[in-house]
């Protein structure tokens, strides 16, 4: 357990990174994820369709894939991040980081979507109607009566994807960026002979964050449930 | 009936003689050629190890398969090429083992070379495998027969001289390698990638100014991509490259230092040098000095 005694630092950076992965694409694809879902359940055919192709083709797609097609396919065709160059303290966000973000937002959307999906199916049809018949125009009806209820439905779903997601920042490790597994790999590296204890010690990391998310998504659930 | 079976056989002898000759032509670029020792069993001692491997004629050796020069295995090899890989071979001849047996070589890469010496799914481990004092408290480690140090690959027209040129700045090397730790060091910030080709495509693309590793493993890129990159920079870090083994059989030292000697004086160490890192220019240096066996 030395190893990771002695290089906390490295350990709460680590998580660190992994933390910020989470929060911006996090944040990203639920905003994506909800632009899709209006897509698809919306009354304009061509953008329908172009959502469900979307959705199909993202879901299709190994994330490895996605993150290499950023990182070696993107440059190529001058798809580039370097322009990011924030600083927070000791966590350099860069290019990396930029494209590690918008390579997990663009997959984690997909499955948002279908899980925001399933919350509209749950809101009875008499709902959109009812919005319909007092004139709401269909932005109107989405954003005032039937994502407001989706949502509430779709809680549990939606806090899946978003732990999967968690666990997912992870593959940014051979991409550039210095989240925990890097660390993790750069410690079991210099410290061969505690490599069991370098790798419980990181396996608890991240059912500490996957436990913090549940516990808060539980709350919302039982939140929107009494009211 | 007769005449047709009797053709069907000649068929077929034609045919096993054809492959026969392709996996000859095949060996021929599989680098240079070892002597297999005759009757290898009765140079060793009762009980040891080798004599166990001598005997039953079967060895697992753990080399890495994608680094050019030193561990490297192409999708139509049938064994891998490169400096570890030579050393590996003068080891496993000595042995009384044809090294051209492709079950012999097994692929390690950083993160499994201990548990696999540990677990015994591999005999030896010659995988660019640094000697550390942490990594002794769980394997044995014998030689070193290779000193390396860590230098800077940067695009043919960069102004970058050094280390310390990027300071603050990203340099690429491999996820949870001893070189980014080193470049750690430095001052400039290490960002991992899978494998060091990912990296030479990020210093092409210029996402990064720079990547770091041995010397040995950035001359080969620099000879792949002639006129676009280049090696630069005093080597700023010191690594000794050595012979994992289980630390169940300590007499193994023994006998790698024995081998290793022989090669270093008998010339057949520089001639694999030459053969694997020559061409992309590193000039062959004189041998390491052994570490004393405990």
């Amino acid at each position: 357990m030395n190893a990771v005694l002695d290089n906390l630092d490295l350990y709460f950076r680590g998580f660190g990174y992994t933390l910020f992965l989470f929060l911006a694409s996090g944040v990203l694809s639920m905003v994506l994820g909800t632009l899709l879902v209006a897509f698809r359940v919306g009354p304009i055919a061509v953008l329908s369709k172009a959502a469900a192709f979307y959705v199909t083709m993202v879901r299709n797609t190994p994330l490895v894939i996605v993150f290499a097609f950023f990182s070696f396919a993107a440059p190529v065709l001058d798809i580039k991040f370097n322009w990011l160059q924030v600083r927070f303290g000791d966590f350099d966000l860069t290019a990396f980081f930029g494209a590690a973000v918008v390579s997990l937002s663009l997959y984690t959307s997909a499955f948002v979507c279908e899980a925001l999906r399933s919350g509209v199916n749950a809101v009875p049809l008499g709902q959109a109607e009812a919005a319909r018949a007092i004139g709401l125009p269909f932005s109107g009806v989405m954003t005032q009566v039937v994502l407001p209820q989706a949502f509430r439905a779709s809680v549990p779903p939606l806090a899946s994807v978003q732990i999967a997601l968690i666990k997912n920042t992870s593959v940014a490790a051979v991409f550039g960026v210095a989240e925990a597994v890097s660390q993790m790999r750069t410690l079991t590296n210099s410290f061969s002979s505690e490599r069991t204890a370098i790798f419980v010690a990181f396996a608890i990391g991240y059912i500490v964050l996957v436990e913090l998310f549940s516990f808060a998504a539980n709350r919302l659930e039982r939140h929107w449930r009494i009211a | 009936m007769r005449f047709t079976r009797s053709k069907a056989l000649a068929v077929g002898a034609a045919l096993a003689l054809s492959l026969a000759a392709c996996g000859d032509a095949g060996e021929d670029d599989a680098g240079e050629d070892v002597e297999v020792a005759e009757n290898a069993a009765e140079d060793f001692e009762d009980g040891t190890r080798m004599k166990e491997i001598a005997e039953s004629g079967k060895i697992s050796v753990g080399v890495k398969f994608d680094q050019p020069g030193l561990g490297f295995k192409g999708a139509t090899d049938d064994i891998p090429k490169g400096f570890d890989v030579e050393i590996a071979k003068i080891l496993v001849a000595d042995l009384g083992i044809d090294p051209n047996d492709p079950d012999i070589w097994v692929e390690t890469i950083s993160d499994n070379r201990e548990p696999f010496l540990q677990e015994g799914r591999v005999d030896l481990v010659l995988a660019s495998y640094s000697i550390t004092e942490d990594r002794r408290k769980v394997v044995g480690q014998a030689g070193p027969y290779m000193v390396t140090g860590q230098q800077l690959l940067v695009p043919a027209d960069s102004d970058i001289e050094s280390i310390d040129d990027l300071k603050g700045k990203e340099v690429c090397s491999v996820t949870g390698s001893t070189s980014i730790d080193r470049i750690n060091e430095q001052g400039a910030k290490g960002v991992g990638f899978d494998s060091y080709s990912e990296c030479v495509q990020k210093v092409l693309d210029g996402t990064v100014e720079g990547m770091s590793t041995d010397g040995s493993i950035l001359a080969g890129f620099a000879a792949q991509n002639e006129g676009q990159l280049k090696v630069v920079g005093e080597e700023f870090s010191e690594e000794n490259i050595g012979v994992g083994y289980s630390q169940d059989s300590p007499e193994m030292c023994e006998w790698i230092n024995e081998t290793l000697t022989e090669a270093f004086e008998d010339g057949t160490w520089a001639e694999a040098f030459e053969s694997t890192l020559g061409p992309s220019g590193v000039e062959t240096p004189e041998p390491p000095t052994l570490d004393e066996c405990v």
